[in-house]
């Protein structure tokens, strides 16, 4: 792994040369961690810059359904503050889960949008407006102008964009290569889980790639989605360094935690 | 029956005529009522609504016989058909008409034209015709024989009245004068000279509320996208001047093209709140620019705010620290327009256990109720929009699949959680009364997760056709 690039100086005036070619404010871009250091340290500023676009993709069979994506963009859109635009092409979105995730339906303002010309015209609408936290949109198809619209509203509105990239064949998929204006772009592939000491189905685990990201290196994570709560933690935590457990790496990963209380009673059942 | 509270007894204030032949009269004590007709139907009064209902018919009227219409009372309108009726095909045409559309809306009405509001008062009160004229300068003839209870006086006189055994109007007409006003006021003698028309009466017409609205004419057609949008900035200003005088804020704006082919284009604008801010009325309007077809060009430009309610004064911040919420109106308006009303909404939950059941959608701006879905138990990110029918080999009764087949892949199921057992609505109908699925969250060997239940307890067939469905995918 290589030295943290923004400790060199040298680099530093070179990318903010670059930053004022771009055209860009100025000012540096506030970030939102993800809370888990071994990610974070791999995104330049520490987090997920505001104001910018992201890209979100579900892998494997999840890219047509992109619940592990959304899931993913739930938790993200929560740990913002303020009201969250949601825009959906299909309404197969169950808000519970959201809320499961972390994001309350209060915050969340859903729009359905037919076309995908319809979704990019709602994207750009609500990133430009200075009140919302989070926009995220179900998008198939982007295109590099499309994107560069989106991230320059962005940019005037301040809150984070979030593509969330779901295709309606799995082979349109393969857009997700194309290059897009997006700061960062995730995929999110379903791993399966740890295995229980007991019957039943643990947390879930998910395979994170930072496929891209600006001024940054690609990296990939394990992770684990906790239940009723925004924030991930590193899979298998107990092969990682004792220093990481005040990044919420819960050491009791590998075993299974999981909430009991609400489950009492509850009969559980194995194939 | 309608029935309604006259101080503290409850009291009949309407009753239809079947009710009437068995002798309820208006003002009659409810017990009593419905000791003499077992089996009435009470309902309650709401005269708010009626006096609403009957301004709407003003209005109607206004629009269709005369503009000058007035409201008699709780049950009666007065029209002053002067100049009017010969637009109409004459008095009695007209009187026709306007009771045969009534019946078509379900309304019994009577109606009459005399030369005074008295005598056509009097007319409506008492004969039984539906639609009478009584010819100019005959009306002291009609009214000579009417009861004196049509000459709208309070009913303690009418009853005085009666004891001194003056029960026709002609009675009272031809007694002296003097010794009437000292026993029962100066109110019978001047309802007797307004009905034979000695005295005049003014009524006071209804107005509706002028809508707010600007205007503009070319002199010469206009038809460029952009002479349009400078057209459009230059109505919105004024119209928002005079909203602001009114102290009110559009909720509703038609902007309506006048084409010199004589055809109209209209743009309509809704918005979620109040709002005359002309910048935001002007962006809204503009954005819809591109879907007028101006044809061989506009001649005429009208704006009017369709729709207009009160602007309510809100309080920004109520602490120092605390943070402004968010307005969000424009947002939306901006959203709603273009996708059309319904497309946008929040989710409030609804407490039933059926996932399907236990959201609703409600509109954007709708007050957040603190409800919430029970944290417990997983819900998976995608809810299918109904449930797809899966092949799978499960134990019963209470094990979940081996394996299950979706969309023709075959998954293995490497460990489960369930059974969460869902029991049908009973109160919905007889269909669910002993309805129950078992849900499971089944992960399978690539570690992909889904949600599937089985219809019914696997115990029982009366509980459901215990097949199995796919019903959602967690992540």
């Amino acid at each position: 792994m290589t030295a943290e690039p923004h400790k060199k100086p040298g680099l530093e005036t070179l990318r903010a040369a670059i930053s004022r070619l771009e055209g860009h404010t100025s000012r540096k871009r506030a970030t939102l961690p993800f809370g888990v250091r071994d990610i974070d340290r791999k995104l330049p500023g520490g987090g997920l810059t505001l104001g910018t676009l992201h890209e979100v993709a579900g892998g494997g069979n999840d890219a047509l359904n992109a619940a592990a994506a959304a899931r993913f963009a739930a938790g993200i859109a929560a740990r913002t503050k303020g009201q969250v635009l949601w825009i959906v092409t299909v309404a197969d979105l169950f808000a519970p889960a959201l809320q499961q995730a972390g994001l309350a339906a209060s915050r969340v303002l859903f729009v359905e949008a037919g076309t995908d010309r319809d979704v990019l015209a709602c994207f750009e609408e609500g990133l430009r407006h200075p009140g919302l936290g989070a926009v995220v949109a179900e998008v198939g198809r982007l295109t590099m102008t499309a994107s560069r619209r989106l991230q320059l509203a962005a940019e005037s509105g301040g809150g984070i964009g979030l593509a969330l990239r779901r295709w309606r064949r799995q082979t349109d998929a393969a857009d997700f290569g194309q290059p897009t204006a997006s700061t960062t772009r995730w995929r999110v592939s379903l791993l399966p889980s740890a295995p229980l000491p007991v019957a039943g189905v643990g947390d879930s685990r998910w395979l994170l790639e930072l496929i891209r990201t600006r001024s940054g290196e690609s990296a990939d994570f394990e992770v684990e989605a906790r239940h009723g709560q925004s924030k991930l933690r590193l899979a298998g935590a107990s092969d990682r360094p004792a220093t990481d457990t005040a990044d919420h790496v819960d050491l009791a990963a590998s075993m299974g935690d999981r909430p009991t209380s609400p489950r009492a009673g509850r009969r559980r059942a194995s194939a | 029956m309608l029935a309604g509270r006259n101080g503290r007894r409850r009291v009949v204030f309407a009753a239809d005529r079947a009710a009437r032949k068995a002798g309820l009269v208006v003002g009659m004590p409810v017990a009593k009522a419905q000791v003499l007709l077992p089996g009435l139907s009470v309902m309650d009064a709401r005269p708010d609504e009626d006096r609403a209902a009957l301004e709407r018919l003003a209005l109607w009227l206004q629009q269709r016989v005369t503009p000058v219409v007035a409201l008699n009372g709780m049950d009666g309108l007065i029209l002053d058909t002067t100049g009017a009726d010969h637009l109409l095909g004459g008095e009695a045409v007209m009187l026709r008409d306007i009771v045969r559309r009534l019946e078509g809306a379900g309304i019994s009405a009577r109606a009459a034209v005399a030369d005074t509001l008295g005598a056509a008062y009097a007319v409506t009160r008492t004969t039984s015709g539906t639609a009478i004229v009584v010819p100019p300068g005959e009306h002291a003839a009609a009214l000579a024989d009417m009861p004196v209870a049509a000459l709208r006086l309070p009913a303690e006189t009418v009853i005085g009245l009666a004891d001194l055994g003056l029960t026709r109007i002609r009675d009272i007409e031809t007694a002296p004068r003097a010794p009437l006003v000292q026993r029962f006021g100066a109110e019978i003698t001047r309802r007797l000279d307004q009905a034979y028309g000695r005295v005049d009466e003014p009524i006071l017409p209804i107005r509706p509320a002028d809508p707010v609205a600007v205007s503009r004419n070319f002199a010469e057609p206009i038809a460029a996208a952009e002479t349009i949008a400078r057209y459009i900035g230059k109505l919105v200003p004024p119209l928002c001047a005079s909203l602001e005088e009114r102290g009110l804020g559009a909720r509703r704006l038609d902007l309506l093209l006048h084409r010199v082919d004589s055809a109209v284009q209209a743009v309509r604008v809704a918005l979620a709140r109040p709002v005359r801010d002309p910048k935001h009325l002007l962006r809204l309007l503009s954005e819809q620019i591109e879907t007028i077809e101006p044809g061989f060009g506009i001649e005429r430009m009208d704006l009017v705010a369709v729709l207009a309610e009160p602007m309510e004064r809100r309080q920004q911040v109520s602490s120092l620290i605390e943070e402004p919420e968010a307005d969000l109106s424009g947002l939306i308006d901006m959203l709603a327009n273009r996708l059309g009303d319904g497309a946008l909404y929040r989710v409030a939950p609804v407490e039933s256990d059926v996932p399907e059941r236990s959201v609703q959608r409600v509109p954007p701006l709708a007050p957040v109720t603190d409800a919430a879905w029970p944290e417990g138990w997983p819900r998976p990110t995608r809810l299918l929009p109904r449930p797809e029918p899966i092949e799978t080999m499960a134990m019963l009764p209470d094990h979940p699949p081996v394996f299950f087949v979706w969309r023709g892949i075959r998954r293995k199921v490497k460990c489960a959680d369930g059974p969460e057992r869902v029991f049908g609505e009973w109160w919905k109908g007889d269909t669910e009364l002993t309805a129950a699925r078992d849900y499971f969250q089944v992960e399978d060997t690539s570690g992909e997760r889904f949600w599937i239940y089985r219809a019914g307890d696997g115990e029982h067939g009366e509980t459901g056709s215990q097949r199995w469905f796919l019903h959602g995918l967690f992540a």
